[in-house]
């Protein structure tokens, strides 16, 4: 009994830290848009920088407004590998080559800024992954 | 490697193709049109080149290994192109050390040499030592019954170029950046609107004339400035000749449009490939409707989607041959009967192919 009491009270006490799960407010909302912006802009600087690769070319060089990137496509078939790639697997390919740089790992920040604004630019295409 | 085409395989080329230019015409139409004063010649014109410095002696190899291939490939045309256009961004952030390391490869043409300013050359400087180098900034030369027009497209507002930006640096990275919102639109400008009406003004109305310029004298998409502001007032004179072709660069891919009297070719880049406007999908733009997309550029293939093109103007207007190094060679021609420029291979919807699609 004592031991069901101390559970009930912790139980409380989280309860009444967090808000529950289910529910957020205007003022939520408008903190997570701005977190996600955030990281767009970031990865609009590191689009436009020249500062991701060696030899200071930008992706925005080959890709203004991240243009034909096209990533309501991805995972898709991508006959250059011979598999079904994903978006930053292509990310890592023109880092490598024309930005003669080193590929940054899926979960990288700076790969999170990037995938981010690539999305972003593109907002509104329908899904359509696997297409060509 | 792509085929590289020769005097003969231009012939044949426009032999195969229902639209011929003067290369394939019998000789009593090339009388006909020109009252017997021309001679069959064609040019060759290479654009945007965006030689990069990384720093010191070290530039970026992909962009010199374009501009490189172009001029070795050009230097092998037999019989020699009678001269060789160079359609501005030659530099890519208007350095003197990238224009000069850009001028000695360009100096391994063997055909004499014309310029046409980029913003990319310009707005370090200004164009002084682009003009150092290449002379006038605006200018016009005959060839062989044609009158040849050499515009400065890209210049902006005074307030933008002189006032606005701390450094030169800026100003250059702030023009640089294609899509950058705090660029400004590219024009002409009345001194030099005004200059072209009185060197027009010399011309017959039948001699066939060529204006090259930097951006399209067109409105295609503000945003990349596929752009001239004051285009409109620029074509106005343009159109009481029977006979106008606009080659423009900048747009680093294929397009081409007719515009009453004016016929409109792009040019492609040796430096990387630039997407179709509407690919970007957050703003409205006006590719014009004649123009059949390119495959689109495949990133694994360095030299895909970049190239260099020969050009006649025989017929008086341009039949462009685009030499494209790892796709199939496009020729964009003037139809005569329709009265505007065609794809040979591909105009109609049902010759396309799958990836001249764009996402």
């Amino acid at each position: 009994m004592r031991r069901t009491l101390a559970v009930l009270a912790i139980g409380f006490s989280l309860s009444a830290l967090n808000a529950r799960a289910d529910e957020f407010t205007k003022a939520d909302t408008d903190r997570y848009q701005k977190e996600y912006l955030n990281v767009v802009a970031d990865g609009r600087a590191l689009w436009t920088s020249g500062t991701l690769g060696t030899n200071g070319v930008a992706c925005g060089q080959c890709h203004p407004n991240a243009a034909n990137t096209h990533p309501e496509t991805y995972p898709k078939f991508q006959k250059q590998l011979g598999k079904v790639a994903q978006l930053f697997e292509m990310v890592n390919w023109c880092v490598r080559n024309p930005l003669e740089g080193k590929p940054l790992a899926a979960d990288d920040p700076k790969m999170t800024a990037i995938i981010s604004y690539v999305n972003q630019e593109r907002r509104g295409v329908k899904l359509a992954p696997g297409t060509h | 490697m792509s085929k590289l085409i020769t005097r003969r395989s231009v012939m044949a080329a426009g032999a195969a193709g229902a639209v011929g230019t003067l290369t394939t015409l019998p000789i009593s139409m090339v009388r006909l049109a020109f009252g017997g004063t021309r001679d069959d010649f064609t040019f060759t014109y290479i654009s945007d080149a965006h030689i990069q410095q990384i720093k010191g002696a070290s530039f970026v190899r992909n962009w010199d290994m374009g501009l490189k291939r172009a001029v070795a490939e050009a230097n092998l045309i037999q019989p020699e192109s009678d001269f060789v256009m160079f359609g501005g961004d030659l530099a890519q952030l208007g350095k003197k050390d990238e224009l000069d390391h850009g001028g000695e490869i360009l100096s391994h043409l063997s055909s004499k040499l014309h310029c046409v300013m980029g913003e990319h050359d310009y707005y370090f400087d200004l164009g002084e030592y682009w003009s150092k180098l290449y002379g006038p900034q605006y200018y016009s030369f005959d060839h062989k019954g044609v009158h040849f027009v050499v515009l400065n497209s890209i210049l902006t507002f005074d307030e933008w170029t002189f006032r606005r930006w701390p450094t030169a640096e800026q100003r250059m990275q702030e023009m640089a950046g294609l899509d950058n919102p705090n660029s400004s639109p590219f024009m002409v400008g009345e001194k030099q609107r005004n200059w072209l009406r009185e060197d027009l003004a010399k011309i017959s109305h039948e001699t066939p004339i060529v204006v090259f310029s930097h951006s399209p004298l067109q409105k295609i998409y503000k945003g990349w400035n596929f752009w001239t502001d004051d285009a409109e007032e620029v074509q106005a004179l343009l159109q009481p000749f029977n006979s106008v072709n606009v080659i423009y660069g900048h747009v680093h891919q294929i397009q081409y449009n007719q515009i009453g009297n004016i016929s409109f070719n792009s040019v492609m880049a040796t430096a990387w490939p630039w997407p179709y406007p509407q690919s970007y999908a957050q703003a409205e733009s006006h590719l014009p409707v004649l123009t059949v997309p390119m495959n689109r550029g495949d990133p694994f293939f360095e030299r895909d989607a970049t190239g260099w093109q020969l050009i006649d103007v025989n017929s008086g207007r341009v039949a462009a041959r685009y030499q494209l190094w790892d796709n199939e060679p496009r020729t964009v021609a003037f139809d005569h009967k329709q009265g505007r420029p065609v794809d040979l291979a591909f105009q109609e919807p049902t010759n396309r192919r799958l990836p001249q699609s764009h996402y």
